[in-house]
C-alpha cells in the first residue's frame, strides 16, 4: 500500500519535470527557514560556495518539522539535498534513518589548526548533522512603552501585576515549561531534572496557568516582532535574531531580556538517498568552516558554533553595529543561559505537547 | 472515452489518497516488522508476570539488528507514542547490549533500564505488535487500552480531541447560520434589483471571492486586533476607553468573523441562482389572493428557495468543517479546529497514524451529515448554481 504515495510522487515529478529538470540536474538544493536567516546564509555560504566551486545553489524555505523529509525518503524521490534543522529533529531524523551520517573527521580544521571535534562547541556536532549557529529564545519588550521601571528578569515576564499587559508566547510546550519552572523558583541548572517528574510538570503548568489569560500565542518566528510593533503585546518570547533585525533594520526600540535564555543549535543535515551526496558533503564542510561561520554572524545575530570563529566576528554588514554584544553567547548575556535539552524533548515532547494542547483548549 | 483522463486524474489525486489514509489509520507495521520474533514469542505470554528469559534474549538480539539497519529510531518513536520515555530507554539499552558479553539477558536488561522489569512495558509491546490495530481511533476519541485489554478514558489532562471535534461542529454550525442570515437578503436584492444595479452588487460579492484567502484573513487581523481599525474607531467614538480595548481576534470571535466573511459567497451564489428563477408573479398572485406581504413571503417565496438554502448550507458547512488556514492565523487558543490538530500530527509529531484516524473520523462525520441531508431534504432537490 505504499503505491499511492509513490505513484502520485511519480506523476507529480512528471508534471514538474519540464520546469525543474534544467536546475535539478546540477544545482544543490539547500532548505532553510526563510526570511532574514536564509538571507544571511545566502550571503555567507551560498554565494562564496558558487563562486569557488561553480555549483549553483537552489534555496528553498520550510517551516521546520520532518514531514516533508520523511515523505521524500519514503517515496524515494529525494529532491532536497541539505536541510537546516533544530537539534531535536537532527537527533530524531538520524534515528529514523532520514539523514546521512557525517563524520566529524571529514570537516575542515579550525583556522588555528584545531580539529573540528575540538573546535565546535559541545553539542553542536551530532552523528548526522553539523551545527552552524547558536540561537536563543529570549523575551523582548518595546522600550517606548515603558517610562518607569523596565522588565529585567524572567520573573518580570510572569509578573502581570508589576508589568500589566498581554504577553506573547510560542504555542508549544518547549521553552514555556522550562521558563515557568524557573520563574517558579527552580534553579536553571536543575530545570530538566524537575521537569522529568510528574510533580514538576504539574508545577510548570500551574505556573503557566497563572498568566494564561494574559497570553497571545504565536507560531511563526516572524510573528512576535510584528505583535510587539502593532502593540498587540507588551512583551513576547522570540528568537533573538528576529528582534535584533527589527531593532537594527527597522529602527524599533526593542530591548531583549537575556535572563534565563534558552539556547539551541541549528544544524545542517544531508537527506538520505540524495543523488548529490558528495556535493552536499562538500557544501556542509564549506559552510561550517571558520570563516563562513564568522561571516554569517555579520548578517544576523546568531552566534557561530566554532570557537575559532568567535574572534573573527566583526560588525553588521549593512548598519555597522558591533555584533558581539548581540550574540547569545556574549558573556554578559550568557550568565543564566540554559541549553535546550534535545534528549528530554525527544523523549517527552509528544506527551507534553499533547498535555499542552489539552491545557490550551480548556 | 473522453472521461478517461479525468477518471484517472480523480482516482490518482482523490480516491487513492483517501484509501491510503484509511489504510494508514489502522496500519501499524513498525513493531511487527522490526521485532517479529519478539512479538511471536510474546503471543504465548499471559501477562501475569514478566516474560521468560528467552523473550528478553530475542528482544536484545532484534534491537541490535534494528540498530545496525538504522530502523531502531522507528521502533523507539512508535513505542514512545504509547509511553513517554521509551525512546531513551531503548536507545540506552541498545548502547549497553552492544558491550554486554554475558548471556543472562533478563537480569541485564532490567539493570540497563528498570522499565524492562515492568509488565506494563511488555504489554505495550505486545499490544502494538499487531499488524493492524484500532489504537489510533481510541487515541482520536480520547480513549486508550488499559491493563488487561480494557478500554479506558485517557487521563483528564490529555483529553482533547472529542472537545475539538465538538467545537469544530459548533463553529461550523454557527458560521453556516450566520452566512445564511447575511446571504439571504443580499441574494434577494441581487435577484430582484434592476440588472444595472445588481451587476454592481454582484461584483462586490465576487471581488472578495476572487481575492486570496490569505490576504482576506490577514486583513481581518488588521481590522480586529487590539490596535486595529475597529478598536480605534470605538475608542475614538468614546464608547470604551483606551485601556479596555476589546480582544476580537486570536480567539473564537476572530475565527467566526473571518470564516463567515470568507465563506459568504458560497452561500450567496446558490441562493441567488435559485431566486433568479422564481417568477415575481407567484408573490403577486399570493398578494392578490389576500395574503399579507410577510405571509406571502414566508409561505410562498421562502419554500421555493429551499434548494438554494440546502445547497448553500451544505457547501458552507462542509467547507468550514475542514477549515485550516483561517483558524490557524486568527484562532488563537480557543479558535483552533480539528484540521489544525491533524496538521500538527502530520508536520510536528509525525504521528501519521493518529492524523489519519482523525481525518477518517472527520470524513465519516461529513459523509453521515450528507446522508442525513439526503434523507431529510433530498439531494436531487439541491441546486448549486
Amino acid at each position: 500500500m505504499k503505491l499511492p504515495i509513490k505513484s502520485s510522487a511519480v506523476i507529480f515529478s512528471l508534471l514538474t519535470f519540464g520546469a525543474g529538470s534544467a536546475l535539478a540536474a546540477d544545482a544543490l538544493t539547500v532548505v532553510s527557514w526563510g526570511g532574514a536567516y536564509t538571507k544571511s546564509q545566502l550571503e555567507a555560504y551560498h554565494k562564496p560556495y558558487t563562486a569557488k566551486f561553480g555549483t549553483k545553489i537552489q534555496s528553498e524555505d520550510y517551516n521546520g518539522g520532518l514531514a516533508e523529509v520523511r515523505a521524500q525518503v519514503e517515496s524515494g524521490k529525494v529532491t532536497w539535498d541539505v536541510i537546516d534543522v533544530e537539534v531535536s529533529d537532527a537527533v530524531r531524523g538520524c534515528d529514523d534513518g532520514l539523514f546521512e551520517t557525517i563524520s566529524s573527521k571529514s570537516l575542515p580544521k579550525g583556522a588555528n589548526g584545531v580539529t573540528a571535534e575540538k573546535d565546535f562547541i559541545p553539542g553542536a556536532l551530532t552523528e548526522c548533522a553539523v551545527g552552524s549557529i547558536v540561537w536563543s529564545t529570549i523575551y523582548a519588550y518595546d522600550a517606548d512603552k515603558y517610562s518607569g521601571s523596565k522588565p529585567t528578569s524572567l520573573n518580570d515576564f510572569f509578573d502581570v501585576k508589576k508589568f500589566p499587559g498581554k504577553r506573547g508566547l510560542r504555542k508549544g510546550a518547549k521553552v514555556n515549561l522550562e521558563w515557568a519552572l524557573m520563574a517558579d523558583g527552580v534553579s536553571h541548572n536543575e530545570v530538566y531534572k524537575v521537569l522529568e517528574t510528574k510533580a514538576g510538570q504539574d508545577r510548570a503548568f500551574a505556573k503557566l496557568s497563572s498568566i494564561k489569560d494574559h497570553v497571545l500565542w504565536w507560531e511563526a518566528g516572524a510573528q512576535p516582532p510584528q505583535m510587539l510593533a502593532d502593540g498587540e503585546v507588551v512583551m513576547t518570547s522570540a528568537y533573538n535574531g528576529r528582534i535584533f533585525n527589527a531593532a537594527v533594520q527597522e529602527k524599533k526600540n526593542f530591548e531583549i531580556v537575556w535572563d534565563k535564555q534558552l539556547f539551541d543549535f541549528d544544524l545542517f543535515a544531508i537527506i538520505k538517498g540524495t543523488p548529490r551526496l558528495n556535493e552536499a558533503k562538500r557544501f556542509v564542510g564549506f559552510a561550517t568552516a571558520t570563516e563562513q561561520l564568522a561571516n554569517q554572524a555579520s548578517w544576523i545575530s546568531y552566534g557561530p558554533t566554532r570557537k575559532s570563529s568567535i574572534k573573527l566576528i566583526s560588525t553588521h554588514a549593512t548598519s555597522g553595529v558591533k555584533m558581539m554584544p548581540h550574540m547569545p553567547t556574549a558573556p554578559n548575556n550568557f550568565k543564566t543561559a540554559v541549553l535546550a535539552n534535545a534528549e528530554f524533548w525527544a523523549d517527552n515532547g509528544d506527551e507534553l505537547n499533547e498535555r499542552f494542547n489539552s491545557w490550551l483548549a480548556k | 472515452m473522453f472521461v478517461l483522463p479525468l477518471l484517472a486524474f480523480v482516482s490518482v489525486s482523490f480516491v487513492l489518497p483517501i484509501f491510503d489514509m484509511l489504510f494508514r489509520s489502522v496500519d501499524n507495521p513498525v513493531v511487527s516488522t522490526y521485532l517479529p520474533k519478539t512479538i511471536e514469542q510474546l503471543t504465548l505470554w499471559k501477562g501475569k508476570e514478566l516474560p521468560k528469559e528467552e523473550v528478553f534474549e530475542t528482544l536484545a538480539r532484534e534491537l541490535l539488528i534494528a540498530k545496525k539497519n538504522r530502523t531502531i529510531g522507528k521502533v523507539a518513536a512508535r513505542l514512545n507514542f504509547e509511553t513517554s520515555g521509551m525512546r531513551s530507554a531503548i536507545n540506552k539499552t541498545v548502547r549497553k547490549i552492544k558491550k554486554y558479553k554475558g548471556n543472562r539477558y533478563k537480569q541485564a536488561l532490567i539493570k540497563f533500564d528498570k522499565r524492562w522489569g515492568e509488565t506494563n512495558t511488555w504489554e505495550t509491546i505486545k499490544r502494538i505488535g499487531d499488524r493492524y490495530t484500532g489504537v489510533q481511533y481510541l487515541a482520536a476519541l480520547d480513549l486508550k487500552m488499559g491493563p488487561e485489554g480494557k478500554i479506558i478514558p485517557q487521563p483528564e489532562d490529555r483529553q482533547i480531541y472529542v472537545k475539538i471535534f465538538l467545537r469544530t461542529l459548533w463553529i461550523s454550525l454557527v458560521v453556516t447560520l450566520t452566512c445564511l442570515l447575511l446571504a439571504f437578503p443580499v441574494s434577494y436584492l441581487l435577484a430582484t434589483l434592476p440588472l444595472r444595479i445588481s451587476n454592481i452588487l454582484m461584483v462586490m460579492v465576487l471581488l472578495p471571492f476572487w481575492t486570496s484567502l490569505l490576504v482576506r484573513t490577514t486583513s481581518w487581523i488588521v481590522l480586529l486586533q487590539r490596535n486595529g481599525v475597529v478598536n480605534d474607531i470605538i475608542v475614538w467614538l468614546g464608547i470604551i476607553d483606551d485601556g479596555s480595548r476589546i480582544q476580537m481576534v486570536y480567539n473564537q470571535t476572530g475565527t467566526l468573523v473571518a470564516m463567515t466573511q470568507i465563506l459568504l459567497p458560497f452561500m450567496i451564489l446558490p441562493l441567488y441562482s435559485v431566486m433568479k428563477t422564481i417568477s415575481p408573479s407567484y408573490m403577486k398572485a399570493a398578494r392578490s389572493l389576500g395574503a399579507s406581504p410577510l405571509r406571502a413571503f414566508v409561505r410562498v417565496y421562502v419554500p421555493q428557495t429551499v434548494p438554494g438554502i440546502g445547497a448553500g448550507c451544505l457547501l458552507v458547512f462542509i467547507l468550514s468543517i475542514g477549515y485550516y488556514i483561517t483558524p490557524a492565523l486568527v484562532g488563537g487558543q480557543s479558535g483552533q479546529l480539528i484540521s489544525n490538530f491533524i496538521a500538527y500530527h502530520m508536520k510536528s509529531s509525525l504521528n501519521w497514524g493518529l492524523a489519519a484516524a482523525l481525518g477518517t473520523i472527520l470524513l465519516f462525520a461529513v459523509l453521515s451529515l450528507y446522508w442525513l441531508y439526503n434523507k431529510i431534504v433530498g439531494i436531487d432537490n439541491m441546486k448549486l448554481g
